[in-house]
């Protein structure tokens, strides 16, 4: 328990003599992704076998430093997932990637004992070795700032998070500034909220300072209802209390004592990891009641999803942590003003917040040196889909979609063309080789239609239907609608209805201009954001690739030859040796035909699925 | 259903969780959590102890997609069908999955209570496309045939 700010800063001393001393650490990522790739049976091995071989380790930092002891730690997810399992090598800042138990062995006896690298575990790309990780392309071209821990610390110890500068932002807040200073270094610093609106945290943060209504209330969103994205997760599983310090910060800063962490279901690593950050900061005494002494107090709950992306929005998130059902409410009253309880709240996203202890460390100026004029700061993406190297990266506001793919992304998978990349999920639009240029920062987006959303960036190639992606999201937005308000409840059914037409190949002429009809009473009736935003994907998928729909009501054919129900399968006869394999293997029936001659298929029969055609050993099975 | 041991366990769990309303959700989630899903029996208890009317608490279970009002199998799958998953073909894999189980869109959960096949809108392991989970245990890059070894591999434990 420390009491005084100076036993914190003595604390800190200790923790960074600590740290120094154990310069010699493995770092094996506990991250969702590598966990389910096996890597806590890596860890538990590694600690067998270092300790049959004598080699001292440490799990946890150890506060009597001795030289020649070997941290083993767990850490957050690197991002880079599609690598994994993944072991950090410390000091030299090894990568070891796709590691397996039985690579355990070789690990400790060569690198541990030897300080020897293991190559063939290091990443190669193009034939070339990257033995660091820093050098990696998919690093190199990054700029970690929020992520910088991610993979670097023990995500479940306080006291390395203290040894890195932990909570010294917070010290500063709460002892050398007032709340209007933190509040002008926030405003200053040109922060915009990273859960997808971009509005100013600044301007969010004087509107609660200055309601007269008490208590108020601190809430962090990290519900990350958009499916493909996954950078909040990596945050509250990585580096938990960073996001912990943030909303400190902003209880300092507006006079609020209680903050709310909104978690959804499907995290249940980050919910633990959360949980494990709140009880050792309480126990510490950086949270509870006269927090250093000064007279602050200030303590952390945290609240689960129960899987309901509206939830995501303001006013049914604080609706959900007070029990009822989760359905957004007309504003204005803002959450500012009636928030959680009716009383004044701060709500912020997981990012957002961790954004906060480096501007108040650093100062505004210095975080405004990176991004753009009018969205400074990096930004964390999830990039997914038909694209080389998958993961989470973190780039300057304002980096061009080009760089963002093609140098960190390593450019498309299997070689196939790039088509387009979806932004913002399904509140968001996609973007086109026409806009590979186009720096990503909030307003650029704006301008053209789409929005940064959270974050996630999922790449689509040529072989992806463009209409099919339009029907995907309307569904899942039609699905996740709370049926509070009629356009949104009505409206994205009957938009899903023609979409789901369209690719059935029962389009009909108008239904275009229905769908943009409809779009247009939605965006401009709909109750909450949900809604809203609910036609963004329709629109722009009508934007850029008008000549897809007109393909499949018209021609009754899918340019991409995705939609199964448009395909059609014949046997070509000229390639067709008259094997019966694809007969066999057909589960309905539909091919014949005598030995040693072509084959036929029919197509009243056929439900393509497609089997034939990987079976044929000719190749002689084609699609068109 | 044996009510009174239902009844203890709600008290243990509203105990813990505490009875205003702000916990509803909480203490669903602590029932759900021992019993797998909400048994019809809880809704009159919680009303009563909780002072809010039945109708209401029902309201909030069926409001949110992971209460389920149904017992579900032994293993409960997940197919993630968010965006990711989506684009490296998740569709396949929930077909095989439902073809070899005997299951659909309707029908959830086998005969014998031992699968449960549902989607989920994204598990967050989107790098490791397409994901699906097993009692919340994530499995990494499936395709249809690893899909049906998994579900043998299951059957074999437990025969
Ligand atoms: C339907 C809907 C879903 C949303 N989902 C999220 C979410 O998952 N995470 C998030 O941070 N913000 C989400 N938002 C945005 C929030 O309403 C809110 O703007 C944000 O959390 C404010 O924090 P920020 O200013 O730090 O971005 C969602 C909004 C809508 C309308
Ligand atoms: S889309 Fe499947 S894990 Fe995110």
């Amino acid at each position: 328990m420390i009491a005084t700010r100076q036993e914190l800063q003595s604390l800190r001393e200790a923790c960074m003599r600590a740290a120094k001393a154990e310069s010699r650490k493995i770092l094996v990522c506990a991250g969702t992704g590598c966990v389910s790739g096996g890597s806590l049976d890596i860890y538990a091995a590694l600690k067998q076998k270092m300790e049959a071989k004598g080699i001292p380790c440490e799990v946890e930092l150890a506060m009597d430093p001795h030289e020649d002891v070997v941290g083993l730690k767990k850490s957050g997810c690197h991002g880079f997932c599609e690598m994994g399992p993944l072991v950090r090598i410390e000091p030299q800042g090894w990568l070891y990637t796709k590691v397996s138990l039985a690579d355990v062995d070789e690990i400790v006896e060569r690198t541990m004992a030897k300080g020897e690298i293991v190559e063939r575990l290091a990443y190669r790309q193009n034939g070339k070795i990257y033995e660091k990780q820093e050098e990696i392309p998919f690093y190199q071209k990054q700029t970690r700032k929020v992520l910088e821990h991610c993979g670097h610390i023990d995500a479940d110890s306080i006291y390395e998070y203290i040894s890195i500068g932990g909570y010294e932002a917070f010290e500063k807040a709460l002892f050398d500034m007032s709340s209007d200073e933190i509040i002008t270094q926030i405003s200053d610093s040109g922060l915009r909220g990273r859960g997808g609106g971009g509005f100013p945290t600044g301007r969010k943060w004087t509107q609660v300072a200055r309601q007269k209504a008490t208590p108020k209330y601190v809430v962090c969103n990290g519900d990350e209802g958009d499916p493909g994205a996954f950078m909040d997760r990596s945050i509250m599983e990585g580096d938990p209390h960073r996001m912990i310090e943030g909303m400190m910060i902003a209880g300092v800063a507006v006079g609020a004592e209680d903050g709310y962490i909104y978690v959804r279901a499907e995290y249940p690593m980050a919910v633990a990891r959360l949980s494990n950050a709140i009880a050792q900061a309480k126990k510490l005494g950086l949270l509870g009641e006269n927090i250093l002494g000064s007279g602050f107090n200030f303590n952390i709950h945290i609240n689960q999803g129960a899987g309901a992306f509206v939830c995501g929005e303001g006013s049914a998130l604080t609706a959900s942590i007070e029990g009822k059902r989760g359905m957004p409410r007309v504003k204005p009253p803002r959450t500012v003003e009636h928030g959680l309880f009716d009383k004044p709240t701060v709500l912020n996203n997981v990012e957002t917040f961790a954004n906060v202890p480096t501007i108040i460390k650093a100062g505004a100026e210095e975080y405004r040196k990176i991004g753009t004029e009018t969205s400074p700061g990096t930004k964390a993406f999830a990039l997914t889909g038909n694209i080389v190297n998958t993961g989470l990266i973190e780039v300057p506001m304002g980096t061009t979609l080009r760089e963002v793919i093609f140098d960190i992304g390593g450019g498309m998978r299997g070689g196939a063309d790039f088509k387009a990349v979806q932004i913002g999920g399904p509140s968001g639009g996609c973007l086109t080789s026409a806009e590979l240029d186009l720096p990503l920062d909030f307003d650029s987006l704006k301008k053209v239609g789409a929005m940064i959303g959270s974050g996630g960036l999922v790449v689509m190639d040529s072989h992806t239907c463009m209409v099919e992606v339009a029907r995907f999201f309307m569904n899942f937005t039609q699905n996740e609608s709370c049926g509070k308000c009629v356009p949104c409840r009505e409206g994205t059914r009957r938009m899903l209805e023609i979409l789901e037409r369209i690719v059935a190949g029962k389009g009909r002429e108008g239904d275009i201009d229905l769908l943009l009809e409809l779009a247009d009473t939605i965006t401009n009736t709909a109750l909450c954001g949900l809604g809203k935003t609910a036609a963004g994907p329709v629109v722009s998928t009508i934007k850029y690739f008008r000549d897809e729909y007109e393909a499949h009501i018209r021609e009754k054919r899918c340019p991409a030859g995705a939609c199964a129900k448009l395909r059609r399968i014949h046997i070509d006869p000229a390639l067709c040796k008259g094997c019966s394999k694809c007969s066999r293997i057909c589960p309905v029936g539909a091919i014949s035909g005598t030995l040693k001659q072509p084959f036929v298929i029919d197509p009243e029969k056929c439900i393509k699925c497609g089997a034939c055609i990987g079976t044929c050993p000719f190749h002689a099975i084609k699609e068109d | 259903m044996n009510t009174q041991e239902l009844y203890q366990k709600t008290d243990a769990i509203l105990a813990r969780c505490g009875t205003e309303e702000r916990s509803m959700i909480a203490v669903l989630q602590a029932v759900q959590e021992e019993y797998a899903y909400l048994p019809r029996e809880v809704f009159p208890y919680l009303s009563q102890k909780m002072g809010l009317s039945e109708a209401h608490i029902y309201g909030v279970a069926t409001f949110y997609e992971n209460f389920s009002l149904e017992p579900k199998g032994k293993y409960v799958i997940k197919v993630c069908d968010g965006t990711a998953c989506h684009v490296r073909k998740s569709i396949p894999i929930l077909e095989k999955l439902r073809s070899e189980l005997g299951l659909a869109e309707g029908r959830k959960t086998t005969d014998d209570q031992m699968f449960t096949v549902e989607t989920v809108s994204c598990l967050g392991a989107c790098g490791l496309a397409p994901a699906l989970t097993v009692n919340g245990k994530v499995h990494p890059s499936m395709t249809p045939d690893k899909a049906v070894e998994l579900i043998e591999t299951l059957r074999r434990e437990e025969a």
